[in-house]
């Protein structure tokens, strides 16, 4: 078990990249603690697999370093690392049984049969896998092939770290929680450093203590689930957590209000004093659930039309218009909704900020 | 509903049918029938039921050219395998580099049958060819065409040269379809190389290396052409293969039923020993791992 620490980690496949934009990995500095759970979020391409290959040590970083304990690993192979890594889909030893699948890790490092019996044998009774030991690995049900492939990352005792890299992609949806909840209560067990890379927000949040959020190379966010929800630091963040995402509002300042798509809407004191510090393109940004309908005229509330009401059993999503924009509002499912006209409150506690995509102060 | 009854469906299998037809069961039929008779002149046959086989089973000519075969196709899959799988997994994986060896490669499988022989028959020749007369420098006393033992390791070594680059084509088209994860699931686990052949590539080629296996003993249990043109069977009979010795009988001796007779016992020999090793190398990739068996 390790903590695992960046130090001005960067990655450009070309030569001698001029701006960020030649990164597929933006330099960053991160720190990892031992025995916590953390999952990296991100849409395809965003540099999360970089990432995961340059702590796998597939990869070696054009610059920073990788620490794991405080000890550089930037350049040590693969298998000196105490790596072990689920694939995206199962990566087993076909001919072999699950014993020996298992076993494979331990043996290839010499440890002595009677150890590797055992420990295969504790390892399999947590994983369930103690009455398919003897069976053919590649006859078996894909989750249990997932459960094989991190079968052998446990039964190392040195191992650093556990690395998922979209290890429920082949999962079916019924299984998928199962394993999901396996492999928290293996988290539980063990203390192991778990790091879990995704591009599905709901895997992201319910399985990791911390969830790193990626884009275009550059980590944009490391925080609980619910930080990542109430306050986004980036307007990716918004949009990528939640469903729907947040709602986005360029706005213009006016004195002593923001103008937002042609009407004015009045805003906290201490917020407009941070927009009026701020410079950069600036957005107000509102999660769809802290929407809130009001009366005619409310401070912080825009006039807007009803496009659609859907019912989603336990709430309903309102979508409307003002002044060319959507709006997005989850609303209590017993909530009366006519068509028309109707106040929607944007601008309150729960409202966020963006200068340039970042988010401003607090 | 009422749904009408009628046989217009056998006009769908028909083109099937005749295609199987003309392509198998016709020819097939006509050598059966050839091999119950005896054909005295094209007017006049007499039915001789099993004659022919019994005679043919007991020509000790056709038992030793039966054994050379054996030998010679086992010489082959022995050399040919496990030299097209070395071959694939020391070429380029990929870029143009891996282009060119693929075509280089490729090379012998795109010269006819015929001319491979030819170029073998110049090649070791003493006076003229470059083998031939490198060998003779050596010191050797190389001479296909009187040292049956020379002649029997230039006919292996000219099949090792056509057909080996086919081996490594299958076997390199196997290698590239085994996912990079394996690759690095294996560094993880601290794989040594011998394991990583042993426990991903070797099971992953499997599929193909069965095709390359029955491709292999197939086609050079067949082998004509090359020992033809080569060595013309000799000296004396040590390089005449089953293939020349049938052409003998039934081309130039005109024998047409023991020939057809003796082609029927070849076909099931060629159908029985690749249903073996089919059955084998399918067995031996399934079967005998089961339990925490030994690992080198």
């Amino acid at each position: 078990m390790a903590r695992i620490e960046f130090r001005n980690l960067g990655h450009a496949y070309g030569p001698n990249p001029a701006s960020l934009q030649d990164y597929a990995l933006q330099p960053m500095n991160m720190v990892w603690e031992d025995g916590g759970a953390y999952a990296l979020l991100g849409p395809s391409g965003c540099g999360k697999s970089t990432l995961l290959n340059i702590i796998s040590g597939l990869l070696v970083p054009s610059e920073g370093q990788v620490l794991f304990d405080g000890r550089d690993m930037t350049q040590m192979p693969t298998r000196e690392r105490n790596i072990a890594q689920v694939f995206q889909f199962p990566v087993l030893y076909d001919t072999m049984s699950v014993f020996d699948n298992l076993a494979f890790p331990l043996r290839n490092r010499k440890v002595a049969e009677s150890e590797v019996r055992a420990r295969v044998h504790e390892i399999a009774e947590i994983l369930e896998l103690t009455r398919d030991l003897k069976q053919r690995a590649s006859g078996l049900s894909a989750d249990a092939k997932q459960k094989i492939s991190l079968g052998r990352g446990l039964v190392r005792k040195d191992v650093a770290a556990i690395l998922f890299d979209e290890p429920l992609t082949v999962i079916d949806p019924h299984m998928k929680w199962q394993l999901r909840q396996k492999l928290k209560q293996i988290h539980h067990q063990l203390k192991l450093t778990l790091i879990y890379v995704t591009h599905d927000q709901v895997e992201a949040l319910t399985f990791a203590d911390e969830v790193v959020v990626m884009t275009n190379g550059k980590v944009v966010q490391q925080g609980k689930p619910e930080a990542l929800f109430v306050r986004p630091d980036h307007t990716f963040v918004g949009y990528f957590i939640g469903s729907p995402g947040m709602n986005f509002y360029p706005l213009q300042i006016d004195g002593d209000a923001v103008v937002i798509g042609q009407q004015r809407v009045d805003v906290d004191a201490a917020q407009l004093q941070a927009l009026k510090h701020a410079n950069g393109e600036l957005k107000l940004g509102i999660r769809p659930e802290f929407v809130e309908l009001t009366t005619a005229g409310a401070p912080g509330a825009v006039s807007a039309n009803v496009v659609q009401v859907q019912h989603l059993g336990t709430s309903q999503l309102l979508t409307a218009e003002f002044g060319g924009q959507i709006v997005k509002a989850r609303l209590d499912a017993s909530t009366r909704l006519d068509g028309g006209q109707q106040w929607l409150r944007l601008a309150k506690a729960e409202t966020i900020f963006f200068s340039n995509d970042e988010r401003i102060g607090r | 509903m009422n749904k009408p009854y009628n046989n217009k469906a056998w006009f769908f299998i028909l083109p099937v049918f005749l295609t199987v037809a003309f392509s198998a069961i016709i020819p097939l039929m006509t050598v059966v029938n050839y091999s119950v008779q005896d054909i005295i002149s094209p007017e006049q046959s007499v039915f001789v039921g099993l004659e022919w086989f019994r005679a043919v089973m007991r020509d000790s000519e056709l038992h030793s050219a039966l054994l050379r075969q054996l030998i010679f196709s086992f010489c082959v899959l022995l050399v040919q395998i496990p030299l097209g799988i070395g071959l694939a997994l020391s070429m380029p994986a990929q870029g143009w580099k891996s282009s060119a060896a693929l075509v280089i490669l490729a090379m012998p499988l795109l010269i006819p049958w015929n001319v491979v022989g030819t170029i073998w028959q110049i090649f070791g020749r003493a006076d003229i060819g470059l083998g031939g007369y490198v060998l003779s420098r050596l010191g050797m006393d190389y001479n296909y065409a009187s040292n049956s033992l020379d002649a029997w390791i230039t006919v292996l070594v000219m099949d090792v040269w056509h057909w080996t680059p086919l081996v490594a084509l299958l076997a390199f088209a196997g290698l590239r379809s085994i996912p990079d994860a394996y690759y690095q699931a294996a560094q993880i686990d601290g794989a040594s190389r011998w394991a990583v052949f042993r426990f991903i590539q070797l099971p992953k080629m499997r599929g193909v290396l069965v095709i390359a296996v029955l491709l292999r003993f197939m086609d050079s249990f067949m082998i004509y052409t090359e020992p033809f043109v080569l060595t013309g069977g000799g000296p004396g009979n040590s390089t005449t293969f089953l293939s020349q010795y049938l052409t003998q009988k039934a081309v130039g001796q005109f024998d047409l039923g023991p020939a057809a007779a003796f082609s029927l016992i070849y076909f099931l020999i060629i159908l029985l020993l690749s249903f073996i090793l089919y059955n084998w190398m399918q067995s031996a990739g399934n079967g005998n791992q089961a339990t925490g068996a030994p690992h080198e």
